[in-house]
């Protein structure tokens, strides 16, 4: 399974979402986990749509916003920021999954078969395809395609 | 098969509560491809030529294809077929949403529902457990009802394809319903669905989609989007959706109008994509992956009455709007929302509700036939008549059976507007003055559906009279769009907004690994359509020419009224186009097709069987 690495400061963005802009298409948690863990599966995305049907017919994006409420609650300080970004240290990770519980936003998945969570790292690949703009790098634009 | 497929079929018998999955046949996938090539095939070989469409030997079949939930613009179709309660042929039927694409997820590249059970059911496919739970407490219930308490009972994260009172009451313009608004609406598929007592499938999937070139995909699929974003109709199109093309349908004459009379309506710019967008509209609500996304859920009140809805699209407010002539948006979205939450197909709906109000007219059914006065333009009375259908109550009990049914039973020259083919009921174009577009009705191996070919915009660009050239463009037409059925994606970016045909064929290699050319893909739909109508052969004693006549009004009376005012189709016109048609389709001149024709297709069996029945 190919893993793609994007680590460069270039792909750093940080996520903002205009709510309204988005259609529940979803193409942003499959650009995420075809981009990061090589896997043709929007399930496995760090970031999820939560469809409010038939009433009141609104979609919300609940993406990570690096807020830090994860590494907050880490017993083992598996998880530190550089760059404004928090990443997990699966070699630090002793599987607690305190982090999952904390996250507000719900977006720190533990994938099928693996204890070992994962978390948005910023990268983009969400932001690059989303038809809409909903989901966004704020420090570069407001939202919108 | 190295990507693209899940590599197995779930059977579920109804009649016995039993579930196994079995390998996908990899020849199946060479020859046909998937979605409606799957469904087609599957039928073909599984349902008894004869059997009743209503009993224990008709099959559903839903099945997507090998691009479905794949990382590319809209790869969230799945196809739904069944031999159809309305035609006596095989039907099928089309949807978009998150269904297709959760069946793939759940390991499966296509679901067979078979048999027969006693009691409402819902299939419920969770990954490899699949359970038949009971559904008592769902059936009765309108569908997006239904699927919000399906969704409480299983969790939000099911994908549900749910039939409505029509579907139950098996209604032969019943359809499936799923995600609060999308249908596989056409050939009563949901009356199939009702007739096996199951109220819904439920799929919830957790596997990833298999790919023979990950690293390709992700690069080409963002090549794809990025192609989408790039074209003019990105911007100028998705606004407004399919109802965008309203105002241009009324220009050119082709607009249905007071059940087919007429081809323009004079409140047009009432019920069409801006009215619904100013006034109505809620969100965009988008199909999986889709950077188009037509549906425009909305809200809609009408006087005391509100409702929330999808839609309506195009074919809605043509067939609600025009055809019945409901002259407002908000009259347009509800009556959309009664129909959805009955499980009545709207184009079907439309025709069937509309043919109804010329027969009371003209005096054909009478006021106590209906149980009250109706007319034209009145909701409260499209509303009395869709509940009526739905239910089989009183005359819905005929209606419910299609305008072609309707029209024998009333007689009095009815026959003559009751606007379909084979027994299908006409989509959103009229075609008096639109020769191709009248072919590819004609043509369609369903029945009078636009989406096989969509000829008008050929017709208006080439000549509107002549019948000329139009033969091969239907035909192209015919192989083109039915591949986008067959791979499991949204045709609409390519006809909508211009998106080239030639990334399909290179992303299909990169998911399965399989090189394929744009003629191997048009032989694959040459491949169904050929087994489609060898079928209606074999269903039906008299099936050939005659069966692919669009109804009297269009070659008998001109059109009375707007741009189109005075144009009529002449039979001989037909008959000239049919002849070119079968010629190129290498079809005899009853449409019967050929055995040198079959053989080139690999279609040995229908060979067989056309031989067997004294056809061939």
């Amino acid at each position: 399974m190919p893993t793609f690495e994007f680590a460069g400061e270039a792909y750093l963005m940080k996520l903002a979402a205009k709510h309204a802009l988005c259609s529940g298409c979803r193409v942003c948690q499959l650009a995420c986990s075809l981009s990061v863990f090589g896997e043709n599966n929007p399930k496995m995305g760090l970031l999820a749509i939560e469809a409010h049907f038939p009433a009141p017919g609104r979609y919300e994006i609940k993406h990570c916003t690096q807020c830090g409420e994860c590494a907050a609650v880490c017993p083992v300080d598996a998880i530190t920021e550089t760059d404004g970004v928090y990443r997990i240290d699966k070699d630090v990770c002793i599987a607690c999954h305190a982090c999952v519980e904390a996250c507000p936003h719900g977006v720190i998945i533990v994938h099928k078969g693996q204890d070992v969570p994962s978390k948005c790292i910023s990268c983009g690949a969400c932001v690059d395809v989303c038809p809409t703009g909903a989901i966004y790098d704020s420090d570069s634009g407001e939202g919108g395609r | 098969m190295r990507g693209g497929y899940m590599g197995k079929i779930l059977r579920v018998n109804l009649t016995d509560g039993t579930a196994h999955s079995e390998p996908t046949d990899p020849e199946m996938a060479r020859d046909f491809i998937g979605g409606r090539g799957f469904v087609q095939k599957i039928l073909y070989d599984e349902v008894p030529v004869g059997a009743d469409p209503l009993g224990p030997d008709n099959k559903v079949v839903a099945a997507p294809g090998p691009l479905s939930g794949v990382f590319m613009p809209s790869s969230g179709k799945v196809q739904f077929g069944a031999k159809s309660p309305a035609t006596g042929i095989m039907g099928d039927a089309n949807m978009g949403g998150h269904f297709a694409v959760e069946i793939k997820y759940a390991g499966y590249d296509a679901i067979i529902l078979e048999g027969m059970g006693s009691r409402p059911s819902v299939v419920v496919i969770d990954d490899d457990r699949v359970e038949i739970i009971d559904g008592s407490k769902y059936w009765g219930k309108g569908s997006s009802v239904a699927e919000k308490m399906i969704k409480d009972d299983l969790g939000e994260d099911f994908q549900i394809a749910v039939i409505g009172p029509a579907g139950e009451n098996m209604v032969n313009i019943a359809c499936v319903s799923h995600d609060y608004g999308r249908q596989a609406g056409r050939c009563g598929i949901g009356a199939v669905m009702g007739s096996k007592k199951v109220k819904a499938i439920a799929v919830r999937g957790s596997q990833s989609v298999p790919l023979a070139d990950p690293e390709g995909v992700l690069e080409y699929g963002k090549k794809m989007f990025y192609g989408c974003f790039e074209k003019p109709g990105f911007r100028e199109w998705t606004p407004l959706g399919t109802p965008g093309v309203t105002p241009w349908v009324n220009e050119v004459g082709a607009f249905p109008t007071k059940n087919f009379s007429t081809t323009y309506f004079d409140e047009h710019e009432e019920i069409g994509g801006e009215a619904l967008k100013e006034r109505i509209w809620l969100t965009d609500k988008g199909c999986f992956c889709c950077p188009t996304p037509c549906g425009k859920y909305s809200r809609t009140t009408v006087g005391e009455k509100s409702a929330y809805v999808e839609g309506p699209e195009y074919e809605t407010v043509a067939l609600l709007g025009g055809n019945c002539m409901l002259s407002t948006i908000e009259e347009v979205a509800y009556a959309n929302y009664v129909c959805d939450e009955l499980g009545l197909d709207t184009i079907s709906g439309g025709n069937v509700i509309g043919f109804a109000l010329e027969c009371a007219e003209r005096g054909v059914i009478t006021e106590e036939q209906i149980g009250r006065p109706v007319k034209w333009g009145d909701i409260d009375s499209f509303v009395y008549l869709a509940e009526k259908i739905a239910r089989r109550e009183g005359i819905g009990d005929i209606l419910a059976d299609g305008v072609k049914a309707a029209s024998e039973e009333f007689g009095q020259g009815s026959e003559k507007y009751a606007i379909h083919v084979k027994g299908l009921e006409w989509s959103g174009y009229e075609a008096r003055w639109a020769p191709a577009m009248m072919l590819a009705y004609m043509t369609c191996d369903i029945g009078a559906h636009h989406n096989r070919a969509w000829a008008i915009t050929y017709d208006v660009a080439k000549g509107r009279e002549n019948t000329e050239g139009k033969a091969a463009k239907v035909i192209e037409l015919q192989r083109i769009r039915p591949s986008f059925d067959l791979l499991g994606c949204c045709r609409l970016q390519w006809v909508e907004i211009g998106f080239e045909f030639d990334y399909y064929p290179v992303m299909f290699e990169a998911v399965t690994g399989r090189k394929i050319t744009e003629k191997e893909l048009y032989d694959a739909t040459d491949r169904v359509w050929n087994l489609t109508r060898t079928r209606a052969f074999l269903e039906l004693p008299d099936f050939g020419r005659a069966a692919d006549y669009p109804p009297a009004r269009f070659y008998e009376e001109p059109i009375p009224t707007g741009p189109a005012k005075g144009k009529l189709i002449k039979k001989e016109q037909l008959d000239e186009m049919l002849d070119d048609y079968y010629e190129l389709r290498g079809w005899d001149e009853n449409g019967t097709p050929t055995r040198e024709t079959l053989e080139e297709l690999g279609l040995e069996k229908c060979i067989h069987d056309l031989e067997s029945a004294k056809i061939l």
